[in-house]
This record gives C-alpha cells, sequence and structure tokens, in this order.
C-alpha cells in the first residue's frame, strides 16, 4: 500500500508544523519577558539563549547530558499517554530510581550497568502501584501517583537518613550529611562510562547516557508501531471499551503500561545519578526533572522519536538559560525558560488548529461528498486526560443524529 | 400575517468536512403537522438545532410570523414559544416529574419556590391532552412512554405553539406510538404547529399533512402528504427505487449452538437483576430475533453472552461447551462473534487505520504475527480481500483512519469482520442502527447468508421491522425477562407490542432446561 503513505505523511506534517509552530510561539513570549525583565540586556540574552548550546563543545555536552535524563522522563509520560494513562508521577519514578541506582552503586558496590538495572526495577515497581490501584480500584491514577511522589520524596529522604553509608562525611572527611557521597570516591566502577568523549568534548558532563536514552527511544517505537504488545496498549489507550470486546486484558495493560513507564523514569534517575557529577541531595521538594517529561512528551506529541528531538530542544533552552546570569537573577530565567518551555507544549492545541485549517481547505476544494454520519475528523488523535483537557473540545460539535 | 408561522429560508450550516444543511428552505403552517423526513445524516437533526438556536447556520433567515428572528439559544427559541422533545430526553432523573416540567421557570416568593400554581397547571394540561404523569414520580423510576408524556407537558407549561417532535416513536411500543399519533392531532387542531423529524414513512403516511424531504444536506422538495406514496417518499428519501421485502428461504435449523439456562445478569451499579431468568436456544441455521423496548435488559444479556459482564447464576452454553465464566477471548476463538450494538464504543478503534480494525479480533493469530511483531504485509492483504468482498469504502483502502470513514462504512467493516471469523455463533446487536436503506440491505443480505451457511444468529434491534423481517423467531424480551415466544411468520406488530409493554405474556416452558439435559 504506497498511497496510505501520503496519509500518514499527511498526518506527520501537520504534527511537525505544530510543534515548531509552538517552539516559535514559546520563544517570542520569552522575548516579551526579557524584554519587560531587563529591556537593556533583553536582545542579548535572547541570543545567548539561542546559541550558547552550541558555542562550545563543553556547552554541547550539558546539553547532551541534561537530555539523557528529560528524554527517559518524557519517554515515561509518552508512553503513558499512548496507552490513554496520564503518569504524572515521573518525578517520583525518578527520585526511586536515583535512589536505587546509588544504592547499588555506594552501599552495595555494584558496577554501573547493574545499578541502571536497579533504578529499572524501583521504577518499574513504583510506577505499577498507581496501575495496580486503576486496574483493580478503579482509582484515577494523577491522584494516586502524586500522592506517590511526595510518599517517595520522603520516603527516600528517611532511607538515606538512616544509611550512613550512602553519605558523603562516610567516605571522606567532612561535616557534609545532606547529600549522599561523590561516585567517584565511593565507587568509580557506578560511574556511567564516558567512552572517551570527555577528552573530545573537553567535558566532564558527558557519558554514554545519552545514547541509552536514545536506543530506548528506538526501541520504544519500535514496540508501539511493530509489536502485537504495541498493537494492544495503543488500542487500550484509544479505546478502552473497543479492546475489552476484542478480548484484549485491559487490567494488565493498564499495570504493565504503567510499570513501564515507571521503568524508564526510573532508568532516568539512574542515568543522570550515575554521571558522577552530581550528589543526590536530601529533598524538600519534588525534583522537576519528572515534571519535564510532560512538555517534552507533549512536544513530542508522545511520538518517541519525536521525544529524543525535543528533549535536546529542552535542554539547549535550559543551557542557554543558564548563559543568562548575572544580568538576569536565577528566579527570573526560571520564569523565562519555563514559559517557553510550557508554551513549546502547546503543540497539541496547534495541531487542532492546523488541521482544522487544512480541513476546510479540503472542503472547498472537494465539496466533502463524503462521511455524512462520521464524526469531524479533527478530532484530536492524542488520549488521556491532558490531551482532552487542552484541546478546546466545545468546538468539536458532533451531529445528534442516532 | 404571513400564511406561515415559522420559515427557514435558505439555511446553510457547515461543520468540518462536510456540509450538514445546504440551501434549506422549510415552511410551517399554522396548525399544520409537518414531516421532516431524511435518512440518518441527512441534516434532519442539525435543521432543528438551527431552529432551536443550538446552532448559528452560516447563511440563510428565520421568519416567525413574516419577521425575521434572531435565535441566539435555546430561552430565545423559548421566547418565541418554539418547544422541542429532544430524541434523548433532557430531563433530571433524580428530579420529580413536577420538578422537571417547572425547571427554568420556576415561580418563587422570597426566594422560595411555589409549585402549588405550577401543579394545578400541569394536573390541567394532563387532563386535557389526555397525557397521564404522576407528578410526584422519579423520572429515573418512570418508563420511557411517560418520560416523553414529560416532554411534552414541558413545552405545553411554556405555552410553546410551534413543537418539534425528533424522532419520537423510536423509543415507543406500537400502541404507544398510536396514542402519539393522536395527541399530536389534537394539538395541530388546537392550532399548534408541529415539526415532525422522522425516517418512518408510514407515520408519514398516517399523521403528517405536509413533508419536506432531506438527503444528504440538501432539500429534496415539500409536498402534501395527500399527493404522496410510501413508494415515492422513499425514493425522494434514498434517491433511487427501495425494495422493503427481505428475501429469505425456510430456516432450516438444526443442532442446538447456543443455550442460555436460567441465566441471571445483575446490574452493573445497583446489583437489581437486568436479566432474570431467560432460558432460550439458538440452533444453528436459523435466525432468532429479541424484540423489546430499549432498556428492558438487551444490553445485560449481550454482555453476558459475550464476557463483557459476569453472569450471575444460570449457565451459557456453546454447542456443548460451558461458557459462562470464559474470557472474552476464549468465546472469540471458539467462533462467537459479536456485531455490538454501539460501533464507536465497542466495535471499532477509531483511531486505528481500517486494516488494524479487521484484524481487531485475530491480530493475535500466527498468521498475521511472527515472534510478538505483527504482519503488516499480511494484515493489509486481509484488509485489501475484505474490502473487496464487502465493498467497504474508504478513501485510501486499508489504510484510511477508521474515524474518517462514513458510518455505513464503519458499519460494514465491523460486520466483515465478524462474518470473517467464520462463527459458529453470531450475535448481531442493532446491525443496522443509523445505516442508510441501501447498506441496511446490503448487511441484512449478508446475515442471512451467514444463516444459511449454518451459524447460528442472535438478532436484537430495538427496529421492530428488522426483527420482525429478519428473524425465523421472535423472543420479547420485558424487564428482563423473556415474555413470549412467536413464530416470525404469524407474528404481528400489535402482538408483539403488547408482550413488549408488559400488558401480556405467554406462559413460559422450561423446555431448554429439558432439552439440554
Amino acid at each position: 500500500m504506497k498511497k496510505n503513505r501520503g496519509n500518514r505523511s499527511t498526518q506527520g506534517l501537520i504534527s511537525i508544523s505544530a510543534s515548531l509552530l509552538s517552539i516559535a510561539i514559546g520563544l517570542l513570549v520569552g522575548l516579551a519577558l526579557l524584554f519587560i525583565l531587563n529591556p537593556d540586556h533583553a536582545l542579548d540574552g535572547f541570543r545567548k539563549i539561542l546559541v550558547t548550546g552550541v558555542l562550545t563543545t563543553e556547552k554541547l555536552a550539558k546539553v547532551l547530558y541534561q537530555a539523557a535524563p528529560l528524554m527517559l522522563c518524557g519517554l515515561s509520560v509518552a508512553f503513558a499517554f499512548k496507552t490513554g494513562l496520564f503518569n504524572i508521577g515521573a518525578t517520583g519514578q525518578y527520585t526511586i530510581g536515583a535512589f536505587g541506582a546509588l544504592t547499588a552503586g555506594i552501599a552495595l558496590q555494584l558496577p554501573w550497568y547493574v545499578a541502571l538495572l536497579f533504578a529499572i526495577v524501583c521504577g518499574a515497581v513504583l510506577g505499577a502501584i498507581p496501575g495496580i490501584c486503576k486496574a483493580l480500584f478503579n482509582v484515577n491514577e494523577v491522584i494516586t501517583s502524586i500522592m506517590f511522589n511526595w510518599i517517595t520524596m520522603y520516603a527516600v529522604n528517611l532511607a538515606i537518613n538512616n544509611m550512613p553509608i550512602m553519605l558523603s562525611n562516610f567516605w571522606a572527611k567532612s561535616t557534609i550529611k545532606d547529600r549522599t557521597a561523590s561516585l567517584s570516591v565511593a565507587n568509580p566502577s557506578a560511574v556511567l562510562p564516558k567512552a572517551n568523549l570527555d577528552v573530545l568534548m573537553n567535558s566532564n558532563y558527558i557519558n554514554i547516557g545519552i545514547f541509552i536514552a536514545i536506543g530506548v527511544a528506538i526501541i520504544m517505537w519500535v514496540i508501539l508501531q511493530k509489536t502485537v504488545f504495541g498493537y494492544e496498549l495503543k488500542a487500550c489507550g484509544y479505546n478502552r471499551h473497543a479492546s475489552q470486546y476484542a478480548g484484549i486484558n485491559a487490567k494488565r495493560n493498564i499495570v504493565l503500561s504503567m510499570g513501564i513507564s515507571g521503568a524508564l523514569a526510573g532508568l532516568g534517575g539512574g542515568v543522570y545519578y550515575l554521571s558522577g557529577t552530581g550528589q543526590y541531595t536530601l529533598l524538600k521538594a519534588l525534583l522537576g526533572m519528572g515534571f519535564n517529561g510532560i512538555p517534552v512528551a507533549l512536544l513530542a506529541s508522545s511520538n518517541p522519536m519525536g521525544v529524543i528531538f525535543s528533549a535536546l530542544f529542552i535542554s539547549y533552552i535550559m543551557v542557554g538559560g543558564d548563559a543568562l546570569q548575572p544580568h538576569f537573577i536565577k528566579e527570573n530565567i526560571d520564569i523565562i525558560i519555563s514559559a517557553i518551555i510550557y508554551l513549546s507544549a502547546f503543540a497539541l492545541l496547534m495541531k487542532g488548529w492546523i488541521s482544522k485549517i487544512f480541513l476546510r481547505n479540503s472542503v472547498d476544494n472537494a465539496n466533502a461528498e463524503i462521511a455524512f454520519e462520521s464524526e469531524p475528523v479533527d478530532k484530536p488523535a492524542q488520549p488521556g486526560g491532558v490531551g482532552e483537557g487542552i484541546l478546546p473540545a466545545a468546538d468539536v460539535k458532533k451531529e445528534e443524529e442516532v | 400575517m404571513s400564511e406561515y408561522v415559522i420559515e427557514m429560508l435558505n439555511i446553510t450550516k457547515r461543520f468540518p468536512g462536510i456540509i450538514a444543511n445546504d440551501d434549506i428552505t422549510l415552511q410551517l403552517k399554522q396548525g399544520e403537522i409537518h414531516a421532516l423526513l431524511g435518512e440518518n445524516g441527512a441534516g434532519k437533526s442539525t435543521l432543528m438545532s438551527v431552529l432551536f438556536g443550538l446552532y448559528q447556520p452560516e447563511a440563510g433567515v428565520i421568519k416567525k410570523d413574516g419577521e425575521v428572528v434572531q435565535i441566539n439559544d435555546p430561552n430565545d427559541a423559548n421566547h418565541l414559544h418554539i418547544g422541542m422533545v429532544h430524541q434523548h430526553f433532557k430531563l433530571v432523573e433524580i428530579f420529580s416529574v413536577l420538578d422537571n416540567i417547572i425547571l427554568g421557570v420556576e415561580q418563587t416568593k422570597n426566594c422560595l419556590l411555589q409549585k402549588k400554581d405550577a401543579r394545578r397547571k400541569v394536573m390541567e394540561l394532563s387532563a386535557k391532552y389526555n397525557l397521564q404523569v404522576d407528578p410526584d414520580a422519579l423520572i429515573e423510576d418512570i418508563g420511557v412512554g411517560m418520560q416523553q408524556r414529560v416532554e411534552i407537558i414541558k413545552m405545553l407549561f411554556r405555552d410553546n405553539d410551534i413543537l418539534i417532535f425528533d424522532e419520537p416513536t423510536a423509543v415507543l411500543t406500537p400502541q404507544e406510538i398510536d396514542e402519539l399519533m393522536q395527541i399530536m392531532r389534537n394539538f395541530a387542531k388546537e392550532g399548534k404547529s408541529i415539526l415532525f423529524i422522522t425516517h418512518k414513512l408510514n407515520e408519514i403516511m398516517a399523521v403528517a399533512d405536509r413533508v419536506t424531504v432531506l438527503r444528504k444536506g440538501k432539500c429534496v422538495g415539500t409536498l402534501d402528504v395527500a399527493d404522496a406514496t410510501i413508494d415515492t417518499l422513499a425514493e425522494m428519501m434514498v434517491g433511487r427505487k427501495v425494495s422493503f421485502e427481505v428475501q429469505k428461504s425456510v430456516a432450516r435449523a438444526k443442532q442446538a449452538m447456543l443455550t442460555v439456562q436460567n441465566l441471571i445478569v445483575a446490574g452493573k451499579n445497583t446489583g437489581k437483576h437486568k436479566i432474570n431468568n431467560v432460558n432460550f436456544i439458538v440452533h444453528s441455521g436459523e435466525i432468532i430475533g429479541i424484540a423489546g423496548i430499549d432498556g428492558n435488559g438487551q444490553t445485560e444479556l449481550v454482555h453476558a453472552l459475550t464476557g463483557l459482564m459476569p453472569v450471575t447464576k444460570g449457565h451459557i452454553y456453546l454447542g456443548e461447551r460451558d461458557i459462562t465464566s470464559a474470557t472474552v477471548r476464549e468465546r472469540n476463538d471458539l467462533h462467537l462473534s459479536h456485531i455490538p450494538e454501539d460501533r464507536h464504543k465497542h466495535g471499532l478503534i477509531l483511531d486505528y487505520s481500517l486494516a488494524e480494525n479487521l484484524v481487531l479480533k485475530n491480530y493475535y493469530y500466527p498468521k498475521y504475527q511472527r515472534n510478538g511483531f505483527l504482519r503488516f504485509d499480511e494484515i493489509y492483504r486481509h484488509a485489501d480481500e475484505l474490502i473487496a468482498k464487502y465493498d467497504i469504502r474508504s478513501g485510501q483502502g486499508g489504510a484510511t483512519r477508521t474515524r474518517s470513514m462514513s458510518g455505513g462504512n464503519q458499519q460494514k467493516a465491523i460486520v466483515a469482520r465478524e462474518l470473517d471469523l467464520d462463527p459458529d455463533v453470531m450475535i448481531a446487536v442493532q446491525p443496522t442502527r443509523g445505516l442508510d436503506v441501501g447498506a441496511i440491505e446490503y448487511i441484512h443480505k449478508q446475515i442471512i447468508a451467514a444463516r444459511d451457511a449454518g451459524c447460528a444468529v442472535l438478532l436484537i434491534s430495538l427496529e421492530l421491522d428488522e426483527v420482525m423481517s429478519l428473524s425465523d423467531r421472535i423472543l420479547v424480551i420485558h424487564e428482563g425477562e423473556i415474555v413470549a415466544d412467536v413464530d416470525a411468520k404469524y407474528a404481528t406488530a400489535q402482538e408483539l407490542g403488547l408482550y413488549m409493554s408488559g400488558a401480556s405474556r405467554q406462559h413460559m416452558t422450561t423446555e431448554c432446561e429439558v432439552e439440554v439435559q
């Protein structure tokens, strides 16, 4: 079937142009904010946001370093979206993944690949809990996973506090008790390999994490597009009733999907904290990384391949934002950057508009003899609460004839 | 003073992808019953929604008594004394009948609700038009017939004199339909004007003065019913000559394929028995029709038979095998096919391509997957085969997104998929709901062909005509019980109507038990 590619590529074109348009709008709003906060340095700041990421290999290394966990969190959220679930618990799963990896690396003195496995398993278990609650008791996964974000944060704090071997002052003479030991001191074999990239890019940040993330994205794409498992998962996401009718075990798929989603976020936590450049600090607030996975997934319309690019983009903007200092204070930078990121995630809304415009034109041309009883075709393909919330559902009026 | 109370002139209303109303003109005289005829999707409901202020037309004007009016919302319509009984009633389930009638036009005194006058007015209207209602009953406790009467009184309570009835007979028994027709005639005699939306030709012949026919969003014409015949109207509606006769040979029933024994199914939330001690057998090579008014347990029966809902008590056998607690997948694999009632909710995954939907029941067969990977070449070949065999029309063949297909072709896709499973038993629920006459003919033929090939068919439909023309035997369901078992050859609509409404019932033997043992 060669013809069908036409339809698919039109859809793809709409998706991509929607994403690009969203990014442009996000950047414009960012520019406006720069002018409001510090007009003298606005244009210069804007230039910094746009180009810092590629100015030096060192900055590029930072972009890739940050993009890896972001990508994995984005994949986590996107995977759940594909199954019609909203995993807002990515941050908790990310945190427990970090904890699992560090426990394996520091307390158990295991190498990095086993530590990553710990991260995956911890994330999967935590992710599966809201899935089980949803499947068995029909409890909304958003509520359970939000609660588990906080439960996880405090539980991890409690655990680390009571594991002296994990803390920094156990390994080196210091009084620092609020963070975990530096991996390079405690267990160098747990640090992710750098594959000579550190020399090449002149940065200590770079490691193989980004390749792991890209590899996972490709595997996820294959699973969703090519396998029976992916077919079943997407079926549940698009239409739970029809998948039950077809004999697909929806409950099992909800648990599996949330488990896999959690595993991806957990892996993200492992990748970030095993890079050897940061130490896990006892937290008072939830980590932003898991939440940033949501705009990454939305900007990519939940397409795993798209997530690769959207994570790189958002990481790039973040690195650019750091260069705004000292003309802008940290808090203002956060506002500017998050405005850009969150407006970029309006890709879905754009998609609705663009396909509407697209459709209107094709109606005028073709005078539409088709599909009289079918619903308007511009309904979003995106399942899940978020998609429905953002889109102007009221615009999609249906004819009420049965 | 104009001859017409309401004129809708050159109305055009578009939706993304379709023109629902294309330059339609409808003129309503005072005191007439004016039918609006058209197939599903012809634009009848859209036109009425425009009149009722729910949609704004892109072009055209509405005149009341010769003067142009602007109707922005249902309140405006109400001020112009236009009232509507919607196809799906707009009633608050947990309110009483009286509260529903006064909702929106409540009288208050010192911020307190005054119901005394309202109650008197309701009782007067009820007596005057012979519309029996119990003002204190809750909506959830009364039947659809009374709910409809509540909707009618609601219009009268607001002193509406232009009354719109949107497919009012779909939920009624033949007897209730006769009553409704009489009530409509009384209204017209009093000078009220009635717009009667329907796709049933005999109802138009029985009650309407004039009829306007719509087809695919366009106005085909307006004519006096006295000058029309059922055949001309059908031709105007469909655009070609139509045969209403279903051709079929005599059924040759063989062994029992689907046996239902003392089946009890509890409702989803209430635990109330929605199916109560039901027994029947469907043999291979016959079509058993189940007639009944909507909401009498049909959905629960189907869901229990297909495994979507647990059985409380009793047994279901497929051939010799007890499938009472089998999963949906196990039943599929035993060649139980199911054409579901709601094609969008259960039958299709609208965001999947046609090809993907055509393997929805058997994508896991070795033919379509290898080591967990889907074999898309086979899946598309299979789609091409079914598209050709069942004449499914779609823009891009197997790759068409199902959402963009017309309802008729979506339904054909489901029928194709279910028949392709080579079923021993087929449960067909409302298989032609919302389809045009051509597609109906086609699907009926396919179902009869399946029967002749030895399939046991259980047909559940709210359209009495469909049950009567397709079935070999008819069971009537009322409040979760089978109240009659009649030979389709000798059944009349009147007789079935009495059973459907619960006014009469046969003494049912429990022959099934004997036969299975």
